[in-house]
């Protein structure tokens, strides 16, 4: 079922600190095993649907990159799927997500197309951000995604300042707040926590416990790690499931957002998972061994799903291979949707630093070290046009790779 | 027309803009039953209400990125933290995402949240609660900065400031707070950003003053007129973002000198981008080298004497306008 390729770690540290082996598997968690009903077939099937596509989408990221379609940092979700799933689907198409920057899987399961993230990720125009934000910033105002952040623990004050919004405008929204295990540590966590318990906010803070913070195992950085008391001295009570189940996590969220609905008390909710990927690409991963990582694949949540569908005969064999092949099929599209979109036009480069209105009447004012010109007022546009100008030179010169012409073009020769 | 207090006049400009639209709320450290560190917020707890008007804990980080969140999900929100050192505890908030957010996500959104906070030395408050930090936000794309230093621009440029979808930092100074002027009430239109006053009309130096030093350099032309015979025109930019480059260019072309003042330290200064914008688009009008009057370059230092010694007074501003007309 899960084709996605084993890339554990060699078992060896040039550190001297010995990676935890079989010590932070998943039976060492203290998570114990749910065991909750299927939901209806269509459910069922809606679920899995979106579990495969999270997968595929993102083993394909991982094809993307290493053919340098995708530039910078790439963050894979694989192994998190389920506590992705389990969450959104129980919220209301009004509620608020906010993520880290490893957020691929949220944007798809909010129902952003694989077509404009995969722009995205591929820098280009008609990727959900523009091609501004890149794989760690996606954003979908109509779907209520309201971010992937690349500052750890950013998001949590955000989401907070959301569902204030929310309280203060008497909607009974909730935000859903989604942070890694690394983003308790930081400030912002405990300065949050405290304000969402003290102003009664409607929102939940999911902690996604992939087990690492980057490459720092969870009892290297957290002195507690049971993360869901980790909010309980600030006011917000918390709960812990079991990542790789998408039921459990289902269950636990669906009872935490009730309560930040009805009762405007914040809750937290701890999903232990694990992600089969290093914390990027780049990432040796000598952190942890290989058997962790088996481990934890023994419990993939894509094995055991769609294991359990056929076994209790939700689904047949044959639909969950119908549902695969969608999801890769839905993936294919999204590439060739990638590859296909331009890339922002250069002149775009200075729209939307600011609203333009009353104080910014233009698209953008500022002073540019490569114009000469005086910008204010009307001029504005005419300046545009010489950075404009000066930014294709200076793309242009990055591509000629021959240093001769190059240098001929820093003297303003040949072109 | 009425005579108040700068204090007042942005106090006068909350609840005007509060009044004027429900999506208006302001938070920060003891704005409410304190009353606010300065008092602009007085009696806006009890007009307002608990709702609108909302006590936080020392949070500096997370009380912006509250205000980002509910900028971006609908609402008005004006922050003030209780000096701008403490701002620096919200610095990634404010760069990474009120600055950022709309430009990293595509434009789907906006961020209109106003972060209001005082500024300046002169009441020995020591290394942590005295400096001037105009300079690091107007670094910052996505950001417009205001300065006041008048009543009237307090109020006029708060009010354009709330009304406006950009974040906004509006930069108060310590020592303003008690000062009077004349503000039209009448007029409840804002001010614009980027566009400076000319505080004193003059023929030989141009002399642009930033926040206090506004107010610093106006004093200065007094002497430099009546005992030197030079003439300044001061000019107080009122926003650094956007900057009204413009006037200040008009001006060096007619003075064909120019001395910058501020308050903050000299390295990476708004006097020292203030001075390189000159000279890239005035430089054949110029006959002396620009001049900067800046803070000293130290961490404010509590003792009187020591402190005085380390922001610019009127004498500082006259020395170096004599000093453009110096042979080098």
């Amino acid at each position: 079922m899960a084709t996605e390729d084993a890339s554990g770690g060699r078992g060896t540290s040039s550190t001297g600190v010995e990676p935890a082996s079989g010590g932070r598997g998943p039976s060492s968690t203290g998570v114990e095993p749910a065991s909750h009903s299927l939901p209806d077939r269509e459910t069922c099937e809606a679920v899995l649907a979106k579990m495969l596509l999270i997968r595929r989408f993102e083993e394909r990221a991982g094809e993307m990159y290493a053919k340098a379609k995708i530039g910078g940092f790439l963050h894979l979700c694989i192994g998190e799927e389920a506590t992705i799933i389990g969450a959104t689907q129980a919220l209301r198409e009004t509620d608020y997500v906010l993520s880290t920057y490893r957020e691929h899987g949220q944007a798809l399961a909010r129902g952003t197309s694989p077509e404009a993230v995969m722009a995205e990720l591929f820098g280009k125009a008609e990727g959900c951000s523009g091609g501004r934000g890149g794989s760690m910033h996606l954003f979908d105002s109509e779907r209520r995604f309201l971010g992937g952040y690349g500052i750890v623990g950013a998001n949590l004050p955000l989401a907070a300042g959301v569902a204030l919004a929310c309280d203060y405008s008497q909607t009974d929204d909730v935000t859903l707040c989604m942070s890694g295990d690394g983003a308790t540590n930081q400030g912002t966590f405990g300065e949050t926590m405290n304000l969402a318990a003290l102003w009664s906010l409607p929102i939940v803070f999911m902690i996604i416990n992939n087990q690492f913070g980057m490459g720092t195992a969870l009892e290297r950085h957290s002195a507690v790690t049971d993360l869901s008391r980790k909010a309980a001295g600030f006011g917000v009570p918390g709960s812990r499931c079991d990542g790789m189940d998408v039921l459990d996590v289902h269950a636990t969220v669906t009872a935490a957002l009730e309560k930040a609905r009805g009762e405007r008390a914040p809750q937290l909710v701890e999903a232990v998972t694990y992600r089969y990927r290093g914390h990027s690409m780049a990432d040796p991963e000598d952190y942890r061994t290989k058997d962790e990582v088996t481990e934890w694949r023994s419990r993939d949540p894509l094995e055991a799903f769609p294991k359990r569908l056929v076994e209790e005969q939700a689904l047949s064999q044959e639909d969950v291979d119908r549902l695969d092949e969608q999801a890769a099929k839905a993936v294919d599209a999204a590439v060739e949707f990638a590859e296909a979109s331009p890339f922002p036009e250069l002149a775009s480069l200075y729209d939307d630093v600011y609203v333009v209105g009353e104080q910014v009447r233009n698209p953008w004012y500022s002073t540019d070290s490569r114009s000469p010109e005086t910008h204010r007022g009307e001029q504005e546009r005419d300046a545009g046009e010489v950075a404009r100008e000066l930014a294709e030179a200076g793309a242009a010169h990055e591509e000629e790779t021959d240093p001769g012409t190059r240098e001929a073009r820093s003297r303003g020769e040949g072109g | 027309m009425a005579e108040m207090r700068y204090r007042e006049a942005l106090g006068l400009a909350l609840r005007e803009e509060m009044h004027a639209d429900e999506r208006v709320f302001i938070m920060g450290e003891d704005i409410g039953v304190f009353q606010g560190a300065f008092k602009v917020t007085a009696g806006l707890l009890e007009e307002f209400g608990e709702r609108r008007v909302r006590d936080t804990p020392i949070s500096e980080n997370t009380i912006v990125g509250m205000g980002v969140g509910a900028a971006m999900a609908g609402l008005r929100p004006i922050v003030e933290l209780m000096t701008i050192n403490f701002s620096l505890l919200a610095l990634d908030q404010v760069v990474n995402c009120a600055a950022s957010i709309r430009y990293m996500f595509g434009a789907q959104v906006a961020v209109p949240l106003v972060i209001r906070m005082p500024q300046g030395a002169g009441h020995q408050l020591g290394p942590t609660h005295s400096h001037c930090l105009e300079a690091l936000y107007l670094h910052v794309p996505g950001l417009l900065v205001a300065v006041p230093s008048t009543p009237a621009d307090a109020r006029g440029l708060l009010k354009a400031a709330i009304r406006d979808d950009n974040p906004v930092v509006l930069i108060e100074h310590e020592t303003l707070y008690g000062r009077r002027g004349e503000v039209d009430t009448d007029d409840d239109e804002p001010l614009r950003f980027g566009e400076a006053a000319v505080r004193r009309e003059g023929s030989d130096v141009t002399i642009v003053g930033i926040s206090r030093m506004a107010e610093t350099a106006l004093r200065a032309a007094e002497p430099l007129a009546s005992e030197h015979a030079i003439e300044a025109e001061v000019i107080d930019p009122r926003t650094l973002r956007p900057l009204d480059l413009d006037t200040i260019l008009e001006s060096v072309r007619k003075t064909n000198r120019a001395v910058i003042v501020e308050e903050g330290w000299p390295h990476g200064g708004v006097g020292a981008n203030i001075a390189a914008l000159i000279q890239e688009q005035a430089f054949d009008w110029l006959d002396a080298p620009i001049g900067r009057v800046t803070g000293a370059d130290v961490p404010m230092p509590y003792s009187r004497p020591l402190e005085a010694a380390a922001f610019p007074h009127e004498e500082h501003v006259v020395q170096a306008a004599i000093a453009t007309f110096r042979g080098r």
